[in-house]
C-alpha cells in the first residue's frame, strides 16, 4: 500500500503535463481535471494516513526508493520517498487546503481565460510541494524545493501583463536564489563529510560529526530556511508577491509553501540538535522576523500586504519555536498546521472581498462590508479570532504552546514572543476594523456583493477548520505523534504554572484588540491613506516595510551594478580592444597595400618586370658570389 | 657570337620599354612578341654555341606557345574594341572600381 506514495505526486504533476500540453479544447474543463487530480491526490493521502495510524508505533517511518537517480563513483542518489508521521501531516495539509483552495481558484478564476493554465501551474505546484516534504533524499528535496520555486515565479507572474506582477516574480525568484545557494552549499557539505545525502543516513551522522560542520551544515540549511521562507534577512520578495492571484497568495504564500523553511529545519533536526550555533541562530532569526513582519502588518493598508506581513510574523513564530529544539519542533508544525488553515481561510477571504470590490486591494476603500457580505464576515472572523489566539480556537492552542516554550528557553525570547502576540491581535483587529466594520467608504460606483457558493464553499471549510484545528493538541496527540521524528522533548518546569502563563497571554492580545479599537474607533477613518509626513516614524517604516528593499538596494544591488559596470568596462577595454585593436591594425595594413591595386595593366607590368629583375639580380649574386 | 646576343637585349629591352608605356593595345601585343622573338633569339644563338638542339627545340615551343597566346590575345583585344569603343590599356582599368 505504502508503495502507491509516489502517486500522491504522480497524479497532479501528470495532471498538470496534461492540462499544458492539451491546449485549448481543455479550456472548458480544464479546471475540473486540475481540481480532480489534487482531490485524488489528497483521497490517497488520507488513505495512507490512516494506514500509517494503523501501524506500530515503531513501523510509522515508510521508505519507498523508486529508481536509482544518480549513481557515479561513491556518488549515489535513490529517488526515494519517505512517508512518516512528520510528512504525513503536510501531505494532509497540502492536499488538503490544496484541493480547498483549487475549488475556489475555480470560481475566483471564472473570467479569466487563462484558467486552464492557472491550475496547471497549481497542479504543478502541488506535485513539487510533495516532493518536497516526502523526500528522502536532500537532493530529492532540494527538487522539489526548486519545484516549488519554479511554480511561484509562475504564479506570482500569472498576470504578466502588468509589469509589477513580472517585477515581482523575478524578485521572488532571485531572492530565493540566494537561499538556494544555502541548501545546495549545504547538500554539498553533507555529501563532502558524510559521503551520502539521504536524509536517513545524514541523520545518524550527524550526532558524532564535529561541531564546526554541524554548525556550518545548520547555518546554511538556515539560509536556504530563511529565502524560501521570507525571513529576514531574505523577506522582501513575500510582500511583492502579493501581485499574484489570491489563491497563490493564500496556497503557496500562506499556507504552504513559504512553511518549507520551517519543515526544513524540523526535518533536519538532527543537525539542529547537535549545533547550539545553528540553533540559537534559527531563534533570533525568527524572533526578528516575527516582531517585523508584525510591525509591518501594522502599517500596511493593502489587505493582501498586511495579511503577508502577517504571514511573515507567524513563520517567525514557527521558526523561532523550530530553534527550541525538541521543545518545540512539534509546537512547530502545529502551528504551521494551524496557521495553514487561518491564514488561507483570510487571504481567501480577502479575496473574496477583492472580488466583490472590483479587486481593489485599499482596505481604506472598504468599510462595513459586514452587510453585505455576511458568509465573508463570519468565515473571515473565525480566522481572526484563531490567529490573534483566543480561546477555544486553533492559534490560541498552538501560539500559547510555543510562547510557553520560549519562556522555557529564555526569558527574553520569551517576551519578544509575548509581545508580537500583541502586536498581531492589534494589526489583525485595525484589519478587520478597516474592512468590515467602521463605516462604509467605497465609491458609489462600487457594488460589493458576496461570492459565489464554489468560493464560499471553501472558505466555510477553512474556517472550520481554523475554529476546531486545536483539537490536533488534544491529549497532546500531536507531540506525542511526532516524538519519534523530532525526539524527546524535557519538560520545563517553567516560574509560573502554566495556566498564569496562558492567562498573561489573552491579558495581552486583548491589550492589543482595546488599542486598535480605541485607536481607529476614535475618529473617522480616511478613505486615503494619510501622507508619510503627516504619520509617526514607526508607521512610515512599517509602510516602506523596514527599508528592506533600500537596505537590499544599498548593499547588495548598487555595488553589484558598479562591480558589473567595471567589469563591462575591463571587458571593452581590455579584452574586446585586444581583439579589436588587432583586427583594427590588419584593416590598415590592408589599406597600404591597396594603394597599389590601380586597375592598370601597365603598373602591374612594371611591377612584374621589378619583380624579375631582383630575381635575376639575386640569381647572379648567389652564382658569382 | 656577342653580336647576337647584343641584338637579342636590345629587341627585348625595346618590347619591355614598349610594353611599360605604351597604351594602345595592339601596340603593347606586338611589344610582347617582340620580347619572345628576342628570346627566341637568344635561345637559338646558345643553342649554336654550345653545339646542341636544346635551345632549338625550345624555341619551337615558344613559337607555339606564342602562335597559342596570339589567337587568345588579339581575340579579347577585338571584343574589348567592341564593347568599348577602344584599345587603350588605361581604360580597360575596372577591376579597379
Amino acid at each position: 500500500m505504502f508503495d502507491l506514495m509516489w502517486l500522491l505526486i504522480a497524479i497532479p504533476l501528470a495532471s498538470g503535463a496534461l492540462l499544458l500540453i492539451w491546449g485549448k479544447e481543455s479550456d472548458r474543463f480544464g479546471h475540473l481535471i486540475g481540481t480532480a487530480a489534487s482531490a485524488a491526490s489528497f483521497v490517497l493521502g488520507v488513505v495512507l494516513f490512516v494506514r500509517l495510524m494503523g501501524e506500530d508505533a515503531g513501523h510509522r517511518s515508510q521508505a519507498v526508493s523508486l529508481f536509482t537517480w544518480i549513481d557515479t563513483g561513491t556518488f549515489h542518489v535513490e529517488m526515494s520517498f519517505v512517508l512518516d508521521q512528520l510528512s504525513g501531516l503536510f501531505v494532509l495539509l497540502i492536499t488538503g487546503v490544496g484541493t480547498l483552495i483549487h475549488v475556489y481558484s475555480i470560481g475566483y478564476m471564472g473570467h479569466d481565460e487563462r484558467r486552464r493554465r492557472f491550475f496547471a501551474y497549481l497542479n504543478i505546484f502541488v506535485a513539487a510541494m510533495l516532493t518536497l516534504v516526502l523526500a528522502g533524499d536532500y537532493l530529492v528535496l532540494f527538487l522539489g524545493w526548486e519545484g516549488v520555486g519554479l511554480a511561484s515565479y509562475l504564479l506570482i507572474g500569472f498576470w504578466q501583463h502588468k509589469p509589477s506582477a513580472a517585477a515581482a516574480a523575478k524578485k521572488a525568484f532571485v531572492v530565493n536564489r540566494v537561499g538556494d545557494i544555502g541548501m545546495a552549499l549545504a547538500i554539498m557539505l553533507m555529501f563532502a563529510q558524510f559521503g551520502t545525502s539521504a536524509i536517513a543516513a545524514v541523520d545518524a551522522a550527524a550526532p558524532g560529526a564535529g561541531d564546526s560542520v554541524t554548525t556550518a551544515l545548520g547555518l546554511l540549511l538556515l539560509l536556504g530556511a530563511c529565502g524560501k521562507s521570507a525571513q529576514v534577512p531574505l523577506q522582501s520578495w513575500l510582500l511583492d508577491a502579493m501581485e499574484g492571484p489570491t489563491p497563490v497568495s493564500a496556497l503557496i504564500h500562506a499556507a504552504t509553501m513559504v512553511t518549507a523553511g520551517v519543515y526544513l529545519v524540523v526535518r533536519s533536526n538532527a543537525i539542529f540538535d547537535a549545533s547550539e550555533v545553528a540553533r540559537t541562530a534559527v531563534i533570533v532569526v525568527g524572533l526578528v522576523t516575527l516582531l517585523a513582519g508584525a510591525w509591518i502588518g501594522c502599517a500596511k493598508d493593502d489587505i493582501k500586504k498586511a495579511l503577508a506581513g502577517s504571514t511573515m510574523s507567524q513563520i517567525g513564530y514557527m521558526m523561532l519555536a523550530a530553534g527550541l529544539g525538541p521543545a518545540g519542533y512539534a509546537f512547530a508544525v502545529f502551528h504551521l498546521i494551524t496557521h495553514g488553515f487561518f491564514k488561507a481561510n483570510m487571504f481567501l477571504g480577502a479575496g473574496s472581498v477583492m472580488h466583490g470590490m472590483d479587486d481593489d486591494v485599499e482596505m481604506r476603500h472598504y468599510g462595513g462590508l459586514r452587510t453585505m457580505m455576511p458568509i465573508t464576515f463570519a468565515t473571515f472572523g473565525l480566522g481572526y479570532l484563531a490567529i490573534i489566539g483566543v480561546p477555544p480556537f486553533a492559534g490560541f492552542w498552538s501560539k500559547d504552546k510555543i510562547i510557553e516554550a520560549a519562556f522555557g528557553e529564555n526569558l527574553w525570547v520569551g517576551l519578544g514572543a509575548l509581545l508580537g502576540a500583541g502586536v498581531t491581535a492589534f494589526y489583525m483587529t485595525r484589519l478587520m476594523i478597516l474592512t468590515f466594520l467602521s463605516q462604509k467608504r467605497w465609491r458609489d460606483d462600487v457594488h460589493p456583493h458576496e461570492s459565489p457558493r464554489v468560493m464560499t464553499w471553501p472558505l466555510i471549510g477553512l474556517a472550520a477548520l481554523s475554529a476546531v484545528g486545536g483539537i490536533l493538541l488534544l491529549g497532546d496527540w500531536i507531540t506525542e505523534w511526532l516524538e519519534p521524528v523530532v525526539g524527546h522533548a524535557e519538560h520545563h518546569e517553567l516560574a509560573v504554572p502554566a495556566i498564569v502563563l496562558t492567562i498573561i497571554i489573552t491579558a495581552v492580545v486583548l491589550l492589543g484588540v482595546v488599542a486598535a479599537v480605541v485607536f481607529y474607533r476614535r475618529e473617522p477613518i480616511a478613505a486615503e491613506t494619510p501622507a508619510d509626513s503627516s504619520v509617526s516614524i514607526f508607521a512610515r517604516a512599517g509602510r516602506h516595510e523596514l527599508y528592506g528593499n533600500e537596505v537590499n538596494e544599498t548593499l547588495v544591488v548598487r555595488p553589484t551594478r558598479h562591480l558589473t559596470r567595471f567589469l563591462v568596462w575591463l571587458d571593452g577595454m581590455g579584452i574586446d580592444g585586444f581583439v579589436t585593436g588587432l583586427a583594427d591594425r590588419l584593416g590598415d595594413t590592408s589599406q597600404l597595400l591597396r594603394k597599389p591595386q590601380t586597375g592598370y595593366v601597365r603598373s602591374y607590368a612594371l611591377t612584374m618586370f621589378g619583380g624579375v629583375a631582383v630575381v635575376v639580380l639575386c640569381l647572379l649574386a648567389v652564382t658569382l658570389a | 657570337m656577342n653580336e647576337y646576343i647584343t641584338l637579342s637585349l636590345i629587341l627585348f629591352t625595346i618590347g619591355a620599354v614598349g610594353v611599360l608605356v605604351r597604351r594602345n593595345a595592339i601596340i603593347v601585343f606586338m611589344c610582347i612578341e617582340l620580347m619572345l622573338n628576342a628570346t627566341n633569339l637568344a635561345f637559338v644563338s646558345f643553342s649554336r654555341q654550345h653545339g646542341n638542339l636544346d635551345g632549338q627545340v625550345a624555341a619551337f615551343f615558344v613559337m607555339v606557345v606564342a602562335a597559342a597566346e596570339v589567337v587568345v590575345g588579339l581575340s579579347i583585344i577585338v571584343s574589348i574594341y567592341r564593347a568599348r569603343r577602344t584599345t587603350s590599356v588605361d581604360d580597360a582599368s575596372l577591376l579597379k572600381s
